[in-house]
């Protein structure tokens, strides 16, 4: 019975894929989704972005932040099918060129990553933060950027990174 | 007087821009054509016999390519230490937590296989199941393994001096007992593995997220019975470890066993409450401390018994019960002393080894009861640290050789930047200050396996390419060893290129483990450097028409000590090495093993535990809500001798890292399971620090400079985990009045407590 029954939900799924059109970092590409694919597995998976990375699947941990139209949002949270004529950046998109942000060069030059894994989601908050307002205060960063975890650098040389953008003569807007 | 140039340089890590830009490839980022995607089925039981295993539905299941049992495969145990194995990839008789493995399948998508992991019924015969290590021992108890009577797979007993002498000829005798709870390493990445096999040539390759990339070669080899030399380990980035991915696990052996039966590539990714459930945890622990003092606070005898909460398998079991029992021998002189420890199998989630290794829970409870014992006997808790302190060149009573240490500076530094004097016992009711220290090895010394290997490469371009086994796994290994070849070849960062941790490439290395990679690896591409100048310097004293003892090196610059105008560049050397018809490249080989009597077991023998030891002292500053009941910690402050750093921002990054990571063992974090069910697998429910979390921070470096680590350096990863918990814990105490003796201190716990003290206080007004 509990085979039939997934194998019924499975058949569904399948049925109900279709071809959606994300436009991602200002290129579109074609994804076969089903209704219950995430933007996080669309972007991963099938258009091969890895830079947006899984840490939990369960909007807990901000590995997977990208912007959408502007705001900040959790990929795994996502439905890739909602995502159609929205304006996706993921961290690939933002150091196009291969010039880093001024915010990445920051992060790198602070020590503000180690294993790297949360760092693209960082990049992504931030980045968010920074547009919307430039010269954010520390207590400002912290609040914002507390829906990103990392475990290994305790988050100091984090602050501090972004507190340079934001200290910067130009701030963050960029 | 020390003149360096790359060495001690705050030096972005080497891959910091591929990280930060998402280029960066971690395991579960890789994809290869053809790849099927794994799945495992668990137990829902904690504690049972399979009786029988229905794989038809799943196998029907289009789409599925393979479904094996525990039944399917070799029966072969697996495990870190040699003599402990007792895991299966797969369970073949008896499940021991839930969580264990039963089960895999793989199919051509990750829905697929998850739906066909699903459809496999297990049938199981319940078996009474014992979740309390201090249960697990008593007569009667559940067997978790058939094999191991009182459920105690690995113990170890150690004496030095006179115990009983020593109580008799101690002026107090305390005895307290503590808890320490599960914590989880929770690292950003998920455990992947993706395995490749060569059908023609008989090859296997695996992409693991590990953190011992030979040890695991060696494991798949034993299980899978597939030789050595035909398997290649690569780490790729891997997104932190703190030591749950030492261990071999059942992602890595089922992805081979498919993609060598299938003659496809396969991949397995653990979801978040795999990682929490079905990988390691740091072992809870009881302990009981009984201490003989002075009336001055001198710790004449100390007596030690802790049982070790190991779940249903080994994992590290008899190296973190031995590392649990040598590091109660430091930071403090104790003449005579008695450690017991067990290591108890439950019917819960696997202990193993995490930052600290089996020392932070004895730490806990030795800082928390010098505290105590200052109290009662009325001394200053910081002047009775300083009245026991280790130093340098003492004779030492399991045969440390301490080398250098700034111990009691690190006392007297800390005390003294946290305003001990004037704040300790004097700040306002609910704000207090605690300080607690700590020690720890630049990794292991007498054990096998412990060598590491490097190969240095100088082409006729001068590009300097390493190839060194150690495992980066967010650290920062491979920047620090770039940079100690950097500084002893005498080049410029951009120069260097390092290549590691590929089991096919790259010489052997213990891996990441006890906090010895620096030292370790390290020296051995300090000793590879040295090999590099053996060969080049000859060409260079020609050209410079000096000894080569007289050479000085740095930035492609080669002069003459003392008259810098006498230089030559090296591209010009590299190009005379050429004209003498030498044979490029240059390959120097280099590699290191700690200085060891013999590669022994230290469960057995006493012996210098590692090639040099790092000391701490940490001190924090806290507020307690009393209406809330929540702790917030104001201040952490840290006193290090980490000797010489190779890069001190690497060094701030670790010690900021672990003191979060001590807050959290102090405060938050607990993988609390209910008769063997976990409740809080999640980033959600479990809870660490998050930036709002975040402590003004202050690190005080104390300088030594140690005769065995590469330029002076000491460890500078796990030490600085050890002291942050109970620093926090009794400086709560100096806030509100109240002794924890476990872990975490809650909200609950502390207005709980608060309550109590009113009544108390309105009962003694009656």
């Amino acid at each position: 019975m509990a085979a039939q029954e997934a194998g019924t939900q499975k058949g569904l799924s399948m049925d109900r894929k279709r071809v959606l059109t994300l436009n991602v970092n200002g290129d579109d590409y074609e994804v076969v989704c089903a209704p219950n694919t995430t933007l996080l597995e669309a972007l991963r998976e099938k258009a091969f972005l890895t830079g947006t990375k899984r840490g939990c699947d369960l909007g807990a941990c901000g590995a997977c932040t990208v912007i959408v139209d502007g705001h900040a949002v959790l990929a795994c949270l996502t439905l890739a099918a909602d995502m159609e004529g929205r304006t996706i950046r993921t961290i690939e998109g933002i150091s196009e060129g291969g010039e880093l942000s001024p915010l990445q060069q920051s992060f790198v030059d602070h020590g503000a990553l180690q294993c790297g894994f949360c760092s693209p989601g960082f990049i992504m908050s931030a980045t968010e933060l920074l547009t919307e307002n430039p010269h954010p205060e520390r207590a400002e960063i912290q609040r914002r950027l507390a829906g990103n975890l990392c475990r290994c650098t305790g988050y100091v040389k984090i602050v501090e990174a972004v507190e340079a953008v934001a200290q910067g003569a130009e701030g963050g807007a960029r | 007087m020390k003149v360096l140039n790359v060495v001690g340089q705050r030096v972005p890590m080497h891959d910091a821009a591929a990280k930060i830009t998402g280029q960066a490839r971690y395991t579960d980022d890789l994809t290869l054509p053809g790849m099927l995607f794994g799945k495992l089925v668990r137990s829902t039981i904690a504690h049972g016999r399979i009786k029988s295993i229905d794989v038809s539905k799943a196998k029907a299941l289009p789409g599925v390519k393979g479904v094996i049992t525990g039944m399917d495969i070799p029966d072969r145990v697996y495990g870190i230490v040699p003599k402990a194995k007792d895991e299966h990839a797969l369970a073949r008789e008896k499940v021991r937590y839930i969580g264990d493995e039963v089960a895999a399948v793989v199919a051509v998508d990750q829905e697929t296989a998850e739906e066909a992991a699903r459809l496999i019924t297990v049938e199981y015969e319940e078996l009474p199941a014992v979740f309390d290590p201090l249960e697990a021992i008593k007569e009667g108890a559940p067997l978790v393994h058939d094999n191991t009577p009182g459920n105690v797979s690995a113990q170890i007993h150690k004496e030095f001096g006179d115990l009983e002498g020593g109580f008799a000829a101690s002026d107090y005798v305390f005895e307290d007992s503590f808890y320490t709870q599960a914590q989880n390493h929770a690292p950003m990445e998920p455990h992947a593995a993706l395995a490749s096999w060569d059908a023609l040539n008989g090859d296997l390759t695996l992409w693991s997220a590990t953190q011992i990339p030979y040890f695991l070669k060696r494991n798949l080899s034993t299980t899978l019975l597939i030789p050595e030399q035909n398997i290649r380990v690569i780490k790729p980035t891997v997104g932190g470890g703190f030591g749950q991915k030492i261990d071999m696990f059942s992602k890595d052996f089922c992805a081979c066993w498919f993609a060598k039966e299938l003659g496809r590539p396969v991949k397995f990714v653990y979801d978040r409450e795999e990682v929490f459930q079905s990988t390691r945890q740091r072992h809870p622990m009881y302990l009981t401390v009984k201490t003989g003092v002075s009336t001055e606070g001198k710790i004449i005898a100390q007596k030690i018994t802790a049982h070790a909460d190991g779940g249903a398998y080994n994992s590290t079991a008899p190296l973190m019960i031995t590392l649990s029992c040598f590091f109660v021998m430091i930071p403090y002189k104790i003449e005579n002393l008695v450690y017991e420890g067990y290591h108890v199998y439950t019917n819960k989630p696997v202990g193993g080894a995490m930052r600290g290794h089996g020392i932070p829970q004895p730490r806990f409870a030795i800082e928390r009861q010098i505290d105590l014992i200052a109290k009662r006997i009325g001394v200053d808790a910081s002047e009775m640290r300083l009245l026991n302190a280790i130093e340098a060149g003492e004779p030492h009573p399991a045969g440390f050789i301490i080398n250098t240490c700034g111990f009691a500076d690190s006392v007297r530094e800390a005390s003294r930047a946290i305003g001990w004097k004037e704040k300790r016992g004097k700040l306002p009711f609910g704000r207090g200050v605690g300080i607690a220290c700590a020690s720890f090895p630049s990794g292991v010394a007498n054990m096998s396996h412990l060598a590491s290997g490097c190969v240095v490469q100088l082409s006729s371009e001068g590009r300097v390419s390493i190839l060194s086994g150690a495992a980066d796994i967010g650290q920062g290994a491979e920047t620090v060893i770039a940079q100690i070849v950097a500084e002893r070849v005498g080049v410029p960062m951009e120069d260097v290129h390092i290549t590691a941790a590929d089991t096919g490439l790259c010489p052997l290395d213990a891996g990441t483990f006890g906090s010895g990679v620096t030292v370790r690896a390290g020296n051995a591409a300090l000793n590879a450097a040295n090999d590099i100048r053996a060969q080049l310097f000859p060409v260079v004293a020609e050209a410079l028409g000096c000894e080569v003892d007289e050479i000085e090196a740095a930035n492609r610059l080669f002069w003459v000590r003392g008259t810098p105008d006498r230089s030559v560049g090296m591209r010009d050397v590299l190009r005379q090495y050429q004209y003498v018809d030498r044979s490029l490249p240059i390959v120097g080989r280099g590699a290191w093993v700690p200085p060891a009597d013999s590669a022994t077991t230290l469960l057995t023998n006493n012996g210098n535990l590692s090639p040099n030891y790092s000391f701490m002292t940490q001190a924090a500053e806290v507020e307690v809500d009393l209406e809330t009941g929540r702790v917030n910690v104001i201040k952490v402050l840290t006193a290090h001798d980490c000797g010489q750093p190779i890069n001190p921002m690497l060094v701030e990054g670790q010690l900021e890292g672990s003191i979060l990571g001590g807050i959290g063992y102090a405060l938050y974090e607990d993988s609390t399971c209910i008769d063997g069910q976990q409740h809080n697998p999640s980033f959600l429910d479990y809870g660490f620090p998050t930036m709002m979390e975040l402590p003004e921070m202050e690190g005080i470096h104390i300088d030594t400079d140690d005769p065995i680590g590469p330029f002076g350096a000491k460890e500078a990863g796990e030490g600085t985990q050890l002291a942050p918990a109970p620093a926090i814990v009794n400086a709560i105490a100096d806030a509100i009045g109240v002794d924890f003796d476990r872990l975490p201190v809650t909200p609950d716990m502390i207005l709980a407590a608060l309550k109590k003290r009113r009544e108390e206080a309105v009962g003694e007004a009656r």
